[in-house]
């Protein structure tokens, strides 16, 4: 007979978890393995809230497992190494990302590209080596195989450096693949959420020029203001849109509903590349003349591998980059996600799970 | 007023042109301008009918300036040249492509690129920059700038070597641009038409294992024992698809008809390549989270620049490549048209201009 959460493994760990598909969050209680040879637990302190959570929660992509506890953008202090643990040591800082296993054998995972490998563990909702499921970070702490643990670079906050473990090298990861780290470049970044928002951050620091391409007006001021993005292209005012055609190197397209292709394309030179990073649940119009008269491409990218995860952060470490985020306690789960559903944060939800959660 | 085409230049010139979007072709008297100083004069001898030439005669890209003398797949032998022409002389073989001018200053002339020119002059039914009209090679005599004047070397056959001109370097640019021109690169080509037969030998040449994938069986043995092509998918057949998933560096994708991406794109390994060289009239639905989960990349490409012509046809002649062609007389090109549209040809028709393309004035 099937084991229950809580007799699956021999710690008891407590977290909030979604049911159903109402994706409606609350507390439960589950277990984790015992520390292995391997593995290192880290008692959480906070937890970005994605919008894959609230994909996965309300089992918008068709393949959650309920009972669920999202959270993948995990940060910690290290309370216990197992014997062959080397990198890390009792209270180092450290962060958890997307993924929590691979093959360590496949030509992607010897290529440290274990985000490519075709039996990748997801952090939460996927199963694990054992055969059991796993379970992500709006929880208490967690048990994670060494090699798929970061070391927090020490000017990084936790809080503010908890949303560069997804949504930070979501978007590093294709910079450097499509050489979008040339400076004077010009990078178009469309939707300004959790992702953009870091996009044009990291852009600036690599000396690109950036701008932000939206359908609200009222980011203007933010994204040049604040995010220090050169321009902001308003996706509906057609007179500004002609004017930016054939006038950007790349675009990284971090929306996720469903848009057309066609526009974004048109503001790209020849050979210039638009980057999805989003994760629409249908499959968007792609117009097959305009990319073949400029040779332009559509390129997709999936996170990152744990070697550039870890750049990343040292990266970010160097170039004091954090995530804009709006601190939560974990009972306010649910209205995050209600507000995250309409784009209403500046621009990631972080829960404080050290001193929210509590059983 | 507007001249009428005989009066427009004052040399005259022959061909057969559609007047409307009925697409019937028929004999046309018009005109040519006289060999300016960096023009090439050459007597047509053969011209290739290219599937663009049976959409723009029937203004299926609402693009159409009648009437149109199509064809872009064009040689013959040079008569005269402009006093400042550096490379060709009278008796040159030579052709042209799908371009006869660009606007020279832009970056993508300067790298050699003038396919992406945005002020690109197509070889008919486009503005020149003396603002007449462009007229295509089914005529008996084109005149051209130097810059997009092909040289013909002696070994390849004016004939089958013609629609290198335009399906020649469709599928050889984006070859070498993609980099499935590594000896032991499995690449697929999707349709086994003009572009996807010439992308067979191209990808043979290069070192490439190639995969032809298409919609009938038909096609196997031809594809196998003919073209040389390694293995053959029926993309209707689920199992032979679900098989060869992950297998494929790239895909040259030739097929203009609307049809899905989701099993190419599942056929490429992780950070494959799908290229698509067909037009389709319509968009294509993308599916996100395969081109995510594997960081492949869907990219277009449209033919390619003069120095890489020159290079495609090169190339071709070293390696003894030419189309596979049926030579017609000048008066079957309408049935020609038709069987075109049932893709009715193995696998390019191609006019015999210069001994069938009379005035009968």
């Amino acid at each position: 007979m099937a084991k229950t959460p809580v007799d699956e493994h021999p710690q008891k760990v407590y977290g909030w978890a979604a049911t159903d598909s109402s994706g409606i969050l609350s507390p439960f209680h589950f277990s984790r393995r015992d520390n292995g040879d391997e593995d290192v637990t880290i008692k959480i302190l906070y937890c970005g809230v994605c919008h894959s959570d609230l994909h996965t929660a309300k089992n918008e992509w068709g393949f959650t497992f309920y009972p669920v506890v999202p959270g993948h953008e995990i940060v910690g202090v290290v309370t216990k190494t197992g014997k062959n643990v080397t990198k890390f040591k009792d209270g180092d800082r450290v962060g958890v990302g997307v993924i929590v296993g691979s093959c360590k054998s496949c030509e992607c995972c010897q290529q440290d590209l274990e985000n490519y490998c075709p039996k990748f563990v997801f952090t939460y909702n996927s199963l694990y080596h054992d055969g059991t499921k796993t379970y992500g970070g709006y929880s208490d702490m967690i048990v994670v195989d060494q090699h798929y643990v970061l070391r927090f670079p020490d000017n990084l906050p936790s809080d503010s450096g908890a949303p560069l473990l997804c949504a930070g090298i979501t978007v590093y990861s294709p910079m450097k693949y499509y050489g979008i780290t040339e400076p004077g470049k010009h990078l178009g970044v469309a939707g300004l959420g959790g992702l953009g928002h870091v996009a044009v951050k990291l852009a600036k620091a690599f000396g690109l020029k950036v701008t932000v391409i939206s359908t609200s007006p009222n980011k203007e001021t933010e994204a040049i203001d604040r995010l220090g993005a050169d321009s902001f292209l308003l996706s509906t005012d057609a007179a500004k849109i002609k004017a930016a055609l054939g006038t950007m190197d790349y675009i990284i397209d971090t929306v996720s509903g469903i848009h057309p292709l066609g526009p974004l394309l048109g503001l790209l030179k020849v050979n210039g590349k638009l980057i999805t990073v989003g994760l629409p649940g249908k499959p968007l119009e792609l117009p097959i003349l305009p990319l073949a008269l400029g040779r332009k491409l559509v390129g997709g990218s999936d996170i990152g591998g744990m070697k550039e995860t870890q750049e990343m952060l040292d990266f970010c470490g160097k170039h004091n980059i954090t995530a804009d985020i709006e601190l939560i306690k974990m009972d306010y789960i649910n209205t995050a996600m209600e507000r995250m559903a309409k784009s209403d944060v500046r621009y990631r939800f972080v829960i404080d799970v050290a001193n929210s959660i509590s059983k | 007023m507007v001249k009428a085409p005989t009066e427009e230049h004052p040399r005259p010139a022959f061909g057969w042109a559609a007047r409307d979007s009925s697409g019937v072709l028929a004999p046309f008297n018009f005109s040519r301008r006289e060999t300016g100083e960096k023009d090439v004069r050459f007597k047509v001898l053969y011209c290739g009918i290219c599937h663009s030439d049976l959409h723009a005669i029937k203004n299926e890209w609402g693009s159409t300036i009648y009437p149109v003398v199509p064809g872009h797949e064009i040689v013959g032998v040079v008569t005269e040249v402009g006093s400042k022409v550096e490379k060709i002389k009278v008796g040159d073989k030579v052709g042209v492509g799908c371009m006869i001018g660009s606007c020279h200053s832009c970056d993508s002339c300067a790298n050699n690129l003038e396919n992406y020119c945005p002020k690109m002059i197509l070889t008919y039914s486009a503005k020149y920059h003396d603002g007449t009209i462009t007229y295509g090679g089914y005529s008996d005599i084109m005149v051209a700038d130097e810059r997009f004047i092909v040289r013909i070397p002696e070994n390849l056959p004016l004939d089958a070597g013609a629609p290198l001109l335009c399906a020649g370097i469709t599928v050889y640019s984006p070859l070498r641009y993609f980099g499935f021109d590594k000896p032991g690169t499995q690449v697929g080509i999707v349709g086994l038409g003009g572009l996807g037969h010439v992308a067979v030998k191209f990808a043979k040449a290069m070192g490439a294992k190639v995969t032809v994938i298409s919609t009938s069986t038909s096609k196997k043995q031809e594809a196998l024992e003919k073209l040389g092509a390694d293995s053959f998918l029926v993309s209707r057949d689920q199992d032979q698809m679900q098989a060869a998933m992950g297998t494929l560096d790239g895909i040259i994708d030739t097929v203009s008809a609307v049809h899905p991406l989701l099993p190419l794109i599942g056929l490429l390994k992780s950070h494959g390549k799908l290229v698509m060289v067909g037009a389709p009239e319509k968009p294509l639905e993308l599916p996100i989270f395969p081109l995510l989960m594997g960081r492949k990349i869907v990219a277009g490409s449209c033919i390619g620049g003069m120095k890489e012509t020159q290079e495609m046809i090169d190339f071709a002649a070293e390696h003894n490549i030419t189309a596979d062609i049926e030579v017609i007389p000048a008066d079957y090109v309408n049935t020609a048209m038709e069987r075109l549209a049932k893709a009715d040809v193995k696998y390019r028709f191609v006019i015999d201009v210069g001994n069938t393309l009379k005035s009968s004035n």
